[in-house]
Order: C-alpha cells, then sequence, then structure tokens
C-alpha cells in the first residue's frame, strides 16, 4: 500500500505540538492560582505526544523522546510519596506543604511552594498512564 | 493448676506421646501404656471418696478468660464423682479389653488411643467442670472424638454413615445447648453452675426460662439419645466393640443424663421439666425396648437396649423433680425415683458394658454378630455364657441381679404418680406406669433372645465365618469384672448407698439437704408384697409368653414403611436439604452478570425506597432554588435527547457518538455552574474514552456488530425507572433537608492564607485533601499497569493450559 503524503500534517504537527506543550506547562504552574494543575497540564502535554504518534509513526517518536513511560509513572508516585513524607522530617503531619518567598536570581521575588513538587508528581503519573495506555493499545495486534 | 486440674487434662497430655510409643516401641501392644492413665485416675479419684460421703465439695479454679467470666472450674460433688469414678473405672477395663480386641499388627493403634484418651479427657472435663462455657467446650470434644472412633475403620461406608449421622445430631444438640447456656447467662449473669443453682428460685418468671429450658433439654436429648434422636446410637454400632462398650453405653451417652441431672436444681421447679424429661424419658423407654426386640445384630439390640435404659433413668429424673415439691425428706416417696434414676445409672454402666464385651467376644471368635447364624454356643464358650446371662438377667430385672434392684425401685418411683397431685398428674399421668410396665415386658424379652438366640438352640457352625471357641482370658477379664460387680451390687447394695448414691442424690437435689436433713438410701433386696413386686411377676410371665409366640407376632415390626421410620425422615430430610440448597443455588445463582445487577438493583429500591416510607423522610423545600435560566434548560434538553438516542440507537456507534455528546454537554454544565477545572478535565477524560470505545467498537466481531436495537425488557425497564426515581426522589429530600452549613467558606477563607494559592480547587487537591489526590494517582497508575499487563501477557496463560 502506498504511504499518503501527509506533509501537512506533519508541518502543522511540529509548530503545535510545542505550542499544546507551552499551553500545558502554563496550565500546570498556573494552577495554583489559575485553573489548571497537574492532572490537566498532563493529559494536554500527553495530547502533545499523541498528536506526535499520530502524524509521525510510534517507532519515530520513540527516538526522539525515548521514555519509558511506565518508570515516569512509578517516579511521579515516587515524588508525590516523598513530598508528603517530607513533612515528617519537620515533625508535621504527613503531606504537610510549606512555601515561603525567595530572592531568585534570574526571576526575582518568587513564591515557592511544596504543593508544587507534589504537582509535579500528579503531572508526571499522568503523561505515564495515558501514554502508557496509549501505547500498549496501539502496539498490541 | 491444681492437681485436680492436672487429673482432668491428663488424658489430653498423654494423648501427645501415644504415636512415639506406638512407632517407637513397635513390640508392646499400645493399650498397656494406655491403661494407666484411666487406672491412675481411678485410684487418684478413690480419694475423694470420703469427702463427698461427709457432703463436702472441692472446687479449684483455674483462671481462663476472667474478663468474659470464663474460668475452668472444677468442681467434685457427689454426682461428679460418680460419672469421674464411672469414666475412669470402665475406661480402664475397657482399654484392657481393647487389648486384646483390636490387633496390634492390623489396627491403627495410635490413632485409636489418642481418640480415646480425649475422649476421656473431654468426659471428665464435662462431668467436673463447673463453668457451663468450659463443659459446652468439653461437650463438643465429647462429640468430636467420639465422631472419630465411629468412623475409626474409615474404608467402611457404614462407619462414615453412622459417624456423620451422630457427629450432626450431637452436634446440633450441643449447639442448641449453647444457646441455652448463653440464655442462663443472661438470667443469671454467671456460668458457674453451683452460683446459677443458688439463684435458680428467681428464675422460674423470667421469660428466657422456658427458651433456656426446651435448649438445654435439647443437648441433653440429643446426646443421650433420647426420643426422637436415638436414631444415631444404632448406626454408631459400627464403631469397634471397645468404643461401642464405652462411649455408647456407660459415659457418652450419660453425658445427657449427667446434664439434665446437674441441671435439676436450675430448672426442676417448673411444671414443663418435669413433663418433659419424664414424658420424652418414657417413651423412649418404650420405644427402645419395642424396637430392640425385632433386631438381629447383637449389637443393634444392645444400641436399642440402651436407648431405653437411658430414658428409663431420664424419666425417673423427671419423676424426682416431683420431690422438690413436697418438703419433708422423710417418707418422701418421690426421693426414690431419683435415688432408683442414679443407682440404674451404675447399673446400667456395669451390665451393658460387659454385656458389649460378650457381644464383641461373641463377634471376635465367630466372625459374626446376627443372632440368625448364632446358637449353641453355650458349651464352647462357656464363660462367655455366663457374662451373657448374668448382664441379660440383670438388663431385664430379675433377681438376684443389681438390675432387679433398680427396676424395682423404678417401679415404685412409677406407681407414685398416682400420689402426685401437682402439674396435672393424676390424669396423664397414669400413662407413666404402665408404659413402663409394657416397656419392661419388651425388655425382658429382648434380654431372654439376646441369651438363647446366641448361646442356647442348635448349633449351626457350618454358617460362621469361623470356628468358634472360648476367647482368650485377657478379653474375659474385663466384662468378669463387670458382672462380678453386678452381683456384688446385687447382694450388697448398700455397699454403695451411702458412698456413691447418697452424695449423688444430694447434688441433684440440693434444695431439700439444705434444711439440715440427709436423704436416707437404703436398699432392700426384699421388700415384702408390694404392687411393684407382682408387676415384675407379671412382667415375667408375659414376657415369657410373649418369647415363645415371637414367631407370630414379629411381623408387625415390617407393617411400617422404610419412608415413615425416624431413620427414613432423616435419610430423606438429608436429602431433601441437599437437593433443596443445590436446586436453591442453582436458581439463585444463574451465573448471569444480568440477573445478579437485578437482585443488586431490587434489593437498593426496595432498601432505600422503604425506609424513605418508612421514616417518612420525603420532603420538598423549594425555598433555596435558584433560578433556573434559560441555558441550562436548553443544555438539559439536549443531555436527555443524547441520553435517550443512547437507549434507541440502533447501531452502537451510534450510542458511543451519543455517550460522547452526553459528556461533552456535562463539560459545558460544568462552563455554565463555573467550574473551569471540571471542564477542562472533563473535555479531555471524555475525548479519550470515546476514543477507547471506538476502539472497542473496531474490534468487535464481525457477528455482533449487526446493527440492532436493544430488546425491550420490561422488567429492565421497570426496574431502571424505578432506580432513578428512587435516587431522584432521595436528592430532593437530601437537598431540601440541609440541616448545617457547607464547610467551603472555611476553605475560601484560607486558600491564600494558608495555602498561598488562588485556585481553590487545585488547593485543596494538593493541599487541604492531598491524601485523596495520592491515592487517586496510584489507582491510574494500577489501571495503566493492569491494561499493559492484559495486553502484554494475553494468552501466556492459554499456552500453558
Amino acid at each position: 500500500m502506498k504511504k499518503p503524503n501527509d506533509l501537512i500534517l506533519k508541518t502543522v504537527t511540529k509548530v503545535i505540538s510545542f505550542i499544546i506543550i507551552l499551553f500545558s506547562l502554563h496550565l500546570f504552574f498556573a494552577g495554583h492560582y489559575e485553573p489548571g494543575g497537574g492532572f490537566i497540564g498532563g493529559l494536554m502535554t500527553a495530547a502533545a505526544l499523541v498528536l506526535l504518534l499520530l502524524a509521525y509513526d510510534m517507532k519515530t517518536v520513540n527516538t526522539i523522546l525515548p521514555f519509558n513511560y511506565k518508570i515516569m509513572t512509578a517516579l511521579g508516585l515516587l515524588i508525590a510519596v516523598l513530598t508528603s513524607a517530607g513533612a515528617l522530617l519537620f515533625n508535621v503531619p504527613f503531606l504537610t506543604h510549606a512555601y515561603d518567598y525567595f530572592e531568585l536570581p534570574l526571576l526575582g521575588e518568587t513564591s515557592l511552594h511544596t504543593a508544587v513538587l507534589f504537582d509535579i508528581g500528579v503531572y508526571l503519573v499522568v503523561i505515564g498512564i495515558t501514554m502508557t495506555i496509549i501505547q500498549t493499545i496501539g502496539e498490541s495486534e | 493448676m491444681s492437681l485436680l486440674h492436672l487429673a482432668i487434662v491428663l488424658p489430653f497430655l498423654s494423648a501427645v506421646f501415644i504415636p512415639f510409643l506406638f512407632k517407637g516401641l513397635r513390640n508392646i501392644h499400645t493399650g498397656w501404656f494406655v491403661l494407666l492413665v484411666p487406672l491412675a485416675l481411678f485410684i487418684y479419684f478413690i480419694q475423694y471418696m470420703p469427702l463427698t460421703r461427709d457432703g463436702q465439695t472441692v472446687t479449684r479454679t483455674l483462671e481462663w478468660i476472667p474478663s468474659l467470666g470464663i474460668n475452668f472450674i472444677a468442681h467434685v460433688d457427689g454426682l461428679g464423682l460418680l460419672f469421674a469414678m464411672l469414666i475412669t473405672g470402665i475406661g480402664a477395663l475397657v482399654v484392657l479389653y481393647s487389648i486384646y480386641y483390636l490387633a496390634k499388627e492390623k489396627e491403627a493403634l495410635h490413632n485409636f488411643y489418642v481418640y480415646l484418651l480425649m475422649f476421656m479427657g473431654a468426659m471428665l472435663g464435662v462431668v467436673l467442670s463447673d463453668n457451663l462455657i468450659v463443659l459446652y467446650m468439653f461437650w463438643e470434644f465429647t462429640s468430636i472424638s467420639s465422631f472419630l472412633l465411629i468412623g475409626y475403620w474409615y474404608d467402611r461406608e457404614r462407619s462414615r454413615y453412622g459417624a456423620q449421622k451422630s457427629m450432626l445430631i450431637t452436634v446440633f444438640g450441643g449447639l442448641s445447648m449453647l444457646g441455652g447456656i448463653v440464655l442462663l447467662y443472661i438470667m443469671g449473669g454467671t456460668f458457674s453452675i453451683q452460683e446459677l443453682i443458688g439463684m435458680s428460685s428467681g428464675f422460674m418468671t423470667d421469660p428466657l426460662f422456658v427458651p433456656a429450658l426446651l435448649l438445654i433439654l435439647l443437648g441433653a436429648f440429643t446426646k443421650s439419645a433420647q426420643f426422637p434422636f436415638h436414631i444415631w446410637l444404632p448406626d454408631a454400632m459400627e464403631a469397634p466393640t471397645p468404643v461401642s462398650a464405652y462411649l455408647h453405653s456407660a459415659t457418652m451417652v450419660k453425658a445427657g443424663i449427667y446434664l439434665v441431672a446437674r441441671m435439676s436444681p436450675v430448672f426442676a421447679e417448673s411444671e414443663l421439666w418435669l413433663w418433659l424429661v419424664a414424658g420424652f424419658g418414657i417413651f423412649t423407654l418404650f420405644w427402645g425396648s419395642f424396637n430392640a426386640v425385632k433386631q438381629t445384630d447383637l449389637k443393634a439390640i444392645l444400641a436399642f437396649s440402651t436407648i431405653s435404659q437411658l430414658g428409663l433413668i431420664m424419666s425417673l429424673l423427671g419423676l424426682g423433680a416431683a420431690a422438690l415439691h413436697f418438703d419433708q425428706l422423710d417418707d418422701n416417696v418421690y426421693m426414690i425415683a431419683t435415688i432408683a434414676a442414679v443407682f440404674h445409672l451404675i447399673n446400667h454402666a456395669t451390665f451393658k458394658g460387659s454385656l458389649f464385651m460378650m457381644a464383641g467376644i461373641v463377634d471376635h471368635e465367630t466372625g459374626t454378630r446376627d443372632i440368625r447364624k448364632l446358637g449353641g454356643l453355650v458349651n464352647l464358650m462357656p464363660i462367655t455364657f455366663t457374662i451373657a446371662i448374668i448382664g441379660c438377667f440383670s438388663m431385664a430385672g430379675l433377681p438376684p441381679f443389681n438390675g432387679f434392684l433398680s427396676k424395682e425401685m423404678f417401679l415404685t418411683g412409677m406407681i407414685s404418680v398416682f400420689e402426685l397431685d401437682i402439674f396435672n398428674l393424676s390424669t396423664w399421668g397414669v400413662l407413666f406406669p404402665v408404659l413402663a410396665w409394657i416397656a419392661s415386658v419388651f425388655t425382658f424379652v429382648y434380654s431372654i433372645k439376646l441369651v438363647f438366640k446366641t448361646f442356647l438352640g442348635k448349633p449351626q457352625f457350618e454358617k460362621l465365618p469361623k470356628k468358634p471357641h472360648e476367647a482368650p482370658v485377657g478379653m474375659l477379664i474385663s466384662p468378669l469384672i463387670l458382672v462380678a460387680l453386678v452381683i456384688v451390687f446385687g447382694f450388697f447394695p448398700n455397699l454403695l448407698s451411702n458412698s456413691m448414691i447418697k452424695p449423688a442424690v444430694e447434688s441433684i437435689l440440693p434444695s431439700l439437704v439444705d434444711a439440715g436433713q440427709t436423704v436416707k438410701v437404703d436398699i432392700y433386696f426384699w421388700h415384702g408384697f408390694t404392687p411393684e413386686l407382682f408387676m415384675t411377676i407379671g412382667i415375667i410371665l408375659t414376657g415369657i409368653v410373649l418369647y415363645s409366640t415371637l414367631a407370630k407376632w414379629e411381623s408387625i415390626y415390617n407393617r411400617i414403611p422404610h419412608r415413615f421410620t425416624l431413620n427414613g425422615l432423616y435419610d430423606g430430610g438429608l436429602s431433601r436439604s441437599e437437593t433443596g440448597g443445590y436446586r436453591l443455588t442453582n436458581g439463585v445463582m444463574t451465573g448471569f452478570m444480568r440477573t445478579y445487577l437485578v437482585y443488586i438493583f431490587s434489593f437498593f429500591t426496595a432498601i432505600l425506597l422503604s425506609t424513605l416510607l418508612i421514616t417518612d423522610g420525603f420532603s420538598i423545600d423549594t425555598s433555596n432554588l435558584a433560578e433556573i435560566r434559560s441555558y441550562e434548560v436548553i443544555l438539559g434538553l439536549v443531555l436527555v435527547s443524547a441520553a435517550v438516542t443512547i437507549l434507541f440507537a440502533k447501531s452502537r456507534l451510534t450510542s458511543i457518538i451519543s455517550l460522547g455528546a452526553v459528556g461533552y454537554s456535562v463539560a459545558l454544565f460544568f462552563v455554565l455552574f463555573r467550574a473551569p477545572d471540571l471542564a477542562l478535565t472533563q473535555l479531555v477524560i471524555e475525548t479519550v474514552s470515546v476514543a477507547l470505545f471506538l476502539l472497542c467498537f473496531y474490534h468487535l466481531p464481525e457477528i455482533s456488530r449487526k446493527e440492532e436495537r436493544m430488546k425491550f425488557r420490561l422488567g429492565n425497564a421497570v426496574l431502571s425507572i424505578t432506580v432513578g426515581l428512587t435516587m431522584t426522589l432521595i436528592a430532593i429530600s437530601s437537598f431540601s433537608s440541609r440541616s448545617f452549613e457547607s464547610i467551603s467558606q472555611y476553605h475560601i477563607d484560607n486558600v491564600y492564607e494558608l495555602a498561598a494559592g488562588g485556585n481553590m480547587v487545585n488547593v485543596i487537591l494538593v493541599d487541604f485533601r492531598g491524601f485523596d489526590t495520592l491515592f487517586e494517582i496510584c489507582v491510574l497508575g494500577i489501571a495503566s499497569f493492569g491494561i499493559y499487563a492484559m495486553v502484554r501477557f494475553r494468552g501466556v496463560g492459554r499456552e500453558n493450559e
């Protein structure tokens, strides 16, 4: 079977996927103040990856993004658990978050919050599971 | 832990060593080691006799579960000691007999003696425990060890049947007894029998009194093989003969007798007790002796005879309760019933034990127990014949054996019913002496039949599997000792009266003794020309006539078809409950998910709707409702039409698309109701799930992809509408009856103060309620790994199959 010419799709994907990833990062980081957060951010990033999968094939995507998504899921869970357990070191209950304002060299005065670490865990888990499911089903006969 | 406790558990402790002795010392019959245990115990218990003779008791407490009032309280009084001596004494004789009866080369002796010792310890525990829960524990131990002993030859079908039957019946009774014990505890607040006896006068008016009485009696009747629970005993005859001699004549079947005697002070004031114990006893006596006549197997005759004799003792105990209604101990004629019960208990243990051993010898030396094949053994087995004739004549109640004395006293007790003017005994009570007399006639007939058919008559040795000869000496020792006791007790009954019978009677009727009076037990051989003597003469004459005409009237036994006998009823009931249970589960557990969903949903709606109706919980409060806007109406219509399309769509594809439409309109609802995070998530998730549905559709097999409307089923429609209606009603009611303010104000106030955030939903998710999120991402992780495993490893297991 002749391979269809999908130049437009591929070109558009190249542009769009970066925009989607940026949007997802925005959703993720804005999550604490605006609508968004780890869950929807992770889903959006996964959507960008799925778009890449649709435009290119699975092998190509794997070469440019050589992630093992199952490990990513585990890593996300680990980050979330460690963030939660970290509170125990400071003699406060499990999952107590801390935040403060710091003067960072490039960003100026910034609020840093351990809830973001927890959200990173959520974010990684969501990307991991979505990609695991889609890859698994896509590869199966 | 006192020495007394040690004595009770000694059989259990020594049972541990039996397998080692059996495996280690193969040359010596294991029974010799076992013999030491009951002998030592018997000697140990003898030393309590002087104590109980003076009316003293010994109580030793070992704390077990003190917080629940369950302590191992060993209590030795006249009754307990009498039983303990029976158990250990006959136990020793039975072990001695079994040494010669069971060959050490062929039999699994380690099993046998472990079970036997377990049983012995359990029986000692039953008769010497003052705590009802401990008593119950030992009671069930006797059931279990007797089950094991009956099924000793487990490769025989009949053994397994008998073991199962006895287990089912006795455990049924045991559990009822446990119920009775619990009720007694609720009434009295203690498990101790002695304390319960102390407060028994207040129980009569308690509403729990009658249920407790019935349940306890149920336990006693099943264990003691009273009508109609006697059916397990004849089938238990598949056990080895030493077991039958020990369990099913002398000890276990008397556990029920013991329980009735022991609980008499608690219950005996009641009319119900007297009628039930005496009534069931007398009928069992009649029924057992009536049925014993038709049996052709030696042990079956003895089994029915045991049933009937147990009924005799039971009826005497019942009538003995009448003594409580008369204060004077002197001239109290009803006392004689209790004395007779205790006396006959001892007598029965002696002669029935020897008879069982005799039957075992005959079986062992001729190879059969069928009296139709036996006959003329008297010249070959003179000693066995002597044993048999003494045992049987004592059982039939002939002078000069001890059975004669107790039977006379039994008749005296039964005649005394005429003098009773309580509890309507003067009307129906007439049946007691009549039934007693008839039963005694039958007892005479089967006793004579047992001896004459076995030992006299025409020899027919060619029918026997073995060439008959006299038993070895060792096998004869035990029955000889027992029949010697039969004669000794017959000639010198007062040997027992002060040492054993009086203390036992005093513990059965303690309230009469409290007043400083003592029971006078005086058993005479010759009591003058009394009505009971003429009754005995009548019994003997009628018995002889009946025996000589046995062939003429024997056919009446075959009149009753098997289906209507109690055994038929038991077998039928068992198989019917089995098929019924099978049919029920087959009917209910269809294996279709649809059926189970119907069950779940109907139960769900039934429970919720009935609660709503019963508690009158439905309410509508429209004061808090928000204004309805046109967007919501339009979106609601879209959602409903999409949902309805799912139901009536012809193709699955349409259903999937409509489901997507439902999902997206829900997302729009989220937008309308100002939930941007939810809307975002809902949109993406809906997209993913619709994509997955499409994937499933794509992979459907051709045959189920054909377009077809969902079949209409009225039941499903009604059920689903009911479920929807129920949930709607509940939602409306719960909205209308909101009883406190929401806690959301706290989150609104503190979202920046405490958590440094602006998006409240996200702050709740990762901070206020982060714990939930932690496990939700775990759920997602598990789901993805599950999908991975299912897809990657499918077919792996199939290759192995």
